[in-house]
């Protein structure tokens, strides 16, 4: 129990993906102009970390580590999860079209978002069990949706906001993620 | 030869990946606490980049447009784990540093990006000078942003002390928030001082 707990926490709020592990920065900024959009990023991202770090448990468990082929990791993780990424977009598709439409565009772009990799390689090191693997999966992109978000919340703000013209667009999103950055690591004494 | 130069010097000014493009932001935040990491992690990029470009120019009339994502994936990932191999063999206190932003290279958007918009396109040689140019051009830009945040926030430059004795470290520049805050003054920067062709 004391283990869940840790992961929970530790997970979405002190070691958060976006705020303090800095995986999956680039659809942070990328995509996080509109709340809604975000939020349907969120989503994508949670339901592919959890499949990933399923699917990549059993890959390495039952795959790599019995023909001592832990060094192939890299490239057995990232191709699970382009295929992954495929499988669901193809599922969506056929099952929820309206749920498709919301995440269409975002689908393809989970394959190159590190924080999906990074979560399958965070496990193999930290030597967790197939339910911790999957939890902590989930619990990582929780946080992760959390902080994009907020930010989007402070870009949309951002947007209307009277920025000198060097500073619009990345250099203030950048600083106000920074100022965010700088309440998360309020977090750090929770565990 | 103009051709190439030009090429080579478009990852370096114009299109550089980091302050110009806004892409490999992961790597960029995360490992650029000291200046060492910094050249290290650019110079492992730069050797993917060279690769990764050469070899998916080469193959690029072999490729299905349909599965070219899955097809760069493997190549970029071969070429990484070669990196990985190489540091963790040779260079073990890097290896201990950059951690697993060595293999999430292999999903930095940078060299996802050239395969795509030019080693796709362009034959072998061009690509390379690409990769190239590209490389270095990150290379300087992340060895800047941490040259910044070692210098201000530990008060050392590639662990030398460079600042007087009295001087009080700026902790919050080696945190998290600070490769925030000093990634974003340094694109106003940038903004401020060239601004963009139109």
């Amino acid at each position: 129990m004391n283990a869940v707990l840790t992961i929970l926490i530790g997970s979405i709020f002190v070691n958060n993906f976006a705020m303090s592990r800095f995986y999956g920065i680039c659809p942070f900024l990328g995509v996080s102009k509109k709340l809604e959009t975000a939020f349907g990023m969120g989503m994508a991202v949670t339901f592919v970390m959890a499949l990933a770090s399923f699917a990549s448990y059993l890959v390495n468990t039952y795959l790599l580590v019995p023909f001592d082929l832990e060094y192939l990791q890299v490239i057995a993780f990232i191709l699970v999860i382009a295929v992954l990424v495929g499988i669901v977009e193809m599922a969506i598709k056929k099952m929820s079209p309206s749920l498709y439409q919301a995440l269409g565009v975002y689908l393809p772009l989970i394959t190159t978002n590190c924080a999906v990799l990074g979560v399958t390689q965070l496990n193999v090191t930290e030597g967790y069990g197939l339910i911790l693997s999957v939890l902590n999966g989930v619990a990582s992109a929780i946080g992760y949706t959390l902080a994009i978000c907020l930010f989007a919340g402070i870009r949309e703000r951002l947007e209307v906001g009277n920025l000198p013209k060097w500073m619009e667009g990345f250099p203030g999103a950048m600083i106000a993620a920074g100022l965010m950055a700088v309440a998360f690591n309020g977090f750090s004494g929770l565990i | 030869m103009k051709k190439y130069y030009n090429i080579f010097m478009n990852g370096i000014v114009d299109e550089n990946p980091t302050f110009r493009m806004v892409l490999g932001m992961c790597p960029t935040l995360a490992i650029t606490t000291l200046a060492s990491n910094g050249i290290g992690m650019g110079l492992a990029v730069t050797f993917v980049l060279i690769f990764s470009n050469l070899v998916i120019s080469l193959l690029r009339k072999m490729i299905p447009d349909q599965i070219r994502i899955p097809a760069f994936i493997v190549v970029i990932a071969t070429f990484v784990t070669i990196v990985q191999l190489i540091i963790k063999a040779f260079l073990p206190a890097l290896d201990e540093s950059l951690g697993v932003f060595i293999p999430l290279i292999v999903v930095n958007c940078i060299i996802f990006g050239r395969a795509e918009a030019f080693a796709f396109k362009n034959p072998p040689l061009d690509a390379a000078v690409d990769g190239l140019g590209m490389g270095i051009g990150f290379t300087i830009a992340i060895t800047l942003i941490s040259s910044v945040r070692e210098i201000l926030g530990v008060g050392t430059w590639f662990g030398v002390q460079v600042m007087p004795e009295g001087y009080l470290p700026m902790n919050i520049l080696i945190r998290p928030a600070g490769g925030f805050i000093v990634l974003g003054l340094m694109l106003a920067l940038m903004n401020k001082l060239l601004p963009k062709k139109a």
